[in-house]
């Protein structure tokens, strides 16, 4: 136990470890602030570098106004993250349509699994963007490429957990499907697939995760629309605000989008902690 | 698959002539070995090892409407012998013959009660009650389905925990939902093995006392797996009690002659009680001290 966990002996001065927290939160947000205005100040950084203040209004400006639409290449950023999010999502369908489905088989059939496997092993490690110049060549406009990339990012978490949570179903459950006379197809419905259900939705999450990660490099290079080429534009007019602000807004949707399947998570536990 | 018009009387109490004496199920011969390591691999690197021989030679016949336990020290492959009835396990020589058929995989004419409970913790009490009889009549009606789950959850004393989650009850209301899920699909036989097993004392005594009351409304044949004496003594007709493993077989059978229903708190004032526990004792004591040296002076393996 650390010192700071022990209980505070002095009365009239005590805080709850959610205060303590929430100060600490604070405290560090005050001071990479303050650092940052006064380093400004100081002129520490490069020419680029704006100010924390003026990045702060700048901040303000494309969240109080998200949605406004001034041609293609002056658009609010909510626009962006609405392209982006759409990407995100039909690749993430495709992908755990053809994921879920295949880590049941090879969850089920050890031989499949051996024959597959090899595949998986060679395809997993790869750099999602290395399939981008394959998507642009196999598909004719701006949009599949990105959606195709993300697709393939979604497959292998997914397929994995899948595999992993199919092939380690508890035997007693398998034990009471047999004793009742259940067929292979109910077996799979209504016991193995609830019972592997925590194992395929972790696997979701991961995947989503990385799908979000993908998304703004793959829409560097692809451009057109998203918030990956608004980044990419913001820096080609040396806009540094606008570049931290995309980021803050990335890294907020990313979050929302994992607590998301967290929640997903939890109502598939029953009882167990996920 | 079960004639429905049987099972709105199931659950009354059958009248005394129901009871034969006619043979339900037969063991002949069963043996169970597991194989050893004896290819030139495992050889060579010092790892082969002999046939283990669980079971040997088991016969046995139990008649309809009985209760009977099997008894015996541990690892005596009292367990193997309940999958292999059950249809889990097969056997490497002999049958077992159900109502004079033979017996070669798990079939819904054997309700098993687990020892570690095995509900889909996903399933509701009520889910995971309908889910067995639903896989058993797949076209039944699912208000008949409900119905009848209901019939059950109400023999076990669960009304009101329809809803629940197994997560959301104790050890011994999970056993319950584990035996009104055996009985719902209305077996010909009811296996059990070690259900208490898992329970603290003094759920497990009222879960027997409840085992009891229900087998006096449905006498089915029952055969139970325990290593507790007490228990056998409170809920058998006849205790079969097995010999040390490996190479386990049948010790002796013992006939239970108190009269039914039984309590705990007088069924020692039987005069053939503290006879038939002095026995049990004695037989279980000896084994279990021969494995225990067995094991001191068994040579140490990787």
């Amino acid at each position: 136990m650390a010192y700071g966990d022990l209980p505070q002996e002095r009365p009239g001065f005590s805080l709850t470890k959610g205060q303590q927290s929430l100060l600490v939160f604070v405290g560090v947000l005050v001071l990479v602030l303050a650092v940052w205005e006064i380093g400004f100040n100081l002129k520490w950084f490069s020419q680029l570098m704006p100010s924390a203040s003026a990045t702060l209004k700048e901040l303000w400006f494309w969240i109080s106004n998200p949605f406004f639409d001034y041609g293609p290449n002056d658009q609010g950023i909510g626009w962006h993250i609405l392209t982006s999010l759409r990407r995100v999502v039909i690749g993430f369908l495709i992908g755990s349509a053809i994921a879920i489905p295949l880590g049941v088989l090879i969850g089920l059939s050890e031989v499949v699994s051996r024959g597959v496997d090899p595949f998986i092993q060679i395809l997993r490690p790869v750099s999602p963007l290395a399939w981008l110049p394959l998507g642009l060549g196999l598909l004719k406009n701006s949009e599949a490429p990105a959606i195709f990339v993300i697709a393939i990012t979604s497959i292998w978490p997914t397929l994995i957990n899948t595999k992993f949570g199919v092939s380690n179903v508890d035997h007693a459950y398998l034990d009471v499907a047999r004793t009742l006379g259940a067929s292979r197809w109910r077996t799979i419905i209504k016991v193995i697939l609830p019972a592997a259900a925590p194992s395929i939705v972790s696997g979701l999450r991961i995947s989503i995760g990385i799908a979000w990660l993908v998304i703004v490099a793959a829409e560097i290079l692809v451009g057109g629309t998203g918030v990956g080429y608004f980044i990419w534009n913001e820096w080609n007019n040396l806009k540094i605000t606008s570049i931290i602000t995309a980021i803050l807004v990335i890294g907020s949707v990313g979050l929302v989008l994992d607590r998301l399947f967290s929640l997903v998570q939890g109502w598939v536990a029953f009882g167990k902690q996920p | 698959m079960i004639p429905l018009k049987t099972r709105s009387s199931q659950v009354s109490a059958m009248s005394a002539d129901a009871i034969s004496t006619e043979i339900q199920l037969s063991l002949r011969n069963i043996s169970k070995v597991y194989p050893g390591r004896k290819g030139w691999m495992n050889k060579m690197l010092r790892q082969s090892s002999s046939d283990f021989v669980a079971l040997e030679n088991i016969n046995l016949d139990i008649a309809a409407n009985t209760f009977v336990s099997i008894i015996g020290p541990s690892g005596c492959g009292k367990s193997t012998l309940l999958n292999i009835i059950a249809g889990l396990s097969t056997p490497s020589t002999g049958q077992v013959f159900l109502d004079g058929r033979a017996i070669h995989k798990p079939g819904p004419d054997r309700g098993v009660v687990f020892q570690n409970y095995a509900l889909m913790p996903w399933m509701t009490v009520l889910e995971n009650i309908r889910f067995a009889i639903e896989t058993v009549n797949p076209t039944m009606p699912l208000t008949r389905q409900r119905s009848i789950a209901q019939e059950y959850i109400n023999l076990v004393g669960l009304t009101g925990a329809e809803r629940k989650h197994p997560h959301e009850l104790s050890g011994g209301m999970k056993q319950r939902v584990g035996i009104a899920r055996a009985l719902a699909i209305n077996p010909e036989i009811l296996l059990m093995d070690e259900p208490f097993g898992a329970l603290d004392a003094l759920t497990r005594g009222f879960l027997q006392d409840e085992v009891e009351r229900i087998w006096e409304q449905q006498r089915k044949t029952v055969i139970l797996i325990t290593h507790s004496i007490e228990e056998a003594l409170l809920l058998s007709d006849q205790i079969v009690m097995m010999t040390r493993g490996p190479h386990a077989q049948i010790a002796k059978i013992l006939e239970v002659p108190f009269p039914r229903p039984r309590h705990r708190e007088t069924l020692d004032q039987h005069p053939a009680y503290h006879e038939l526990k002095a026995a049990m004792e004695l037989h279980l004591s000896r084994e279990t001290r021969a494995v225990e040296e067995a094991r001191i002076h068994k040579p140490l393996t990787a």
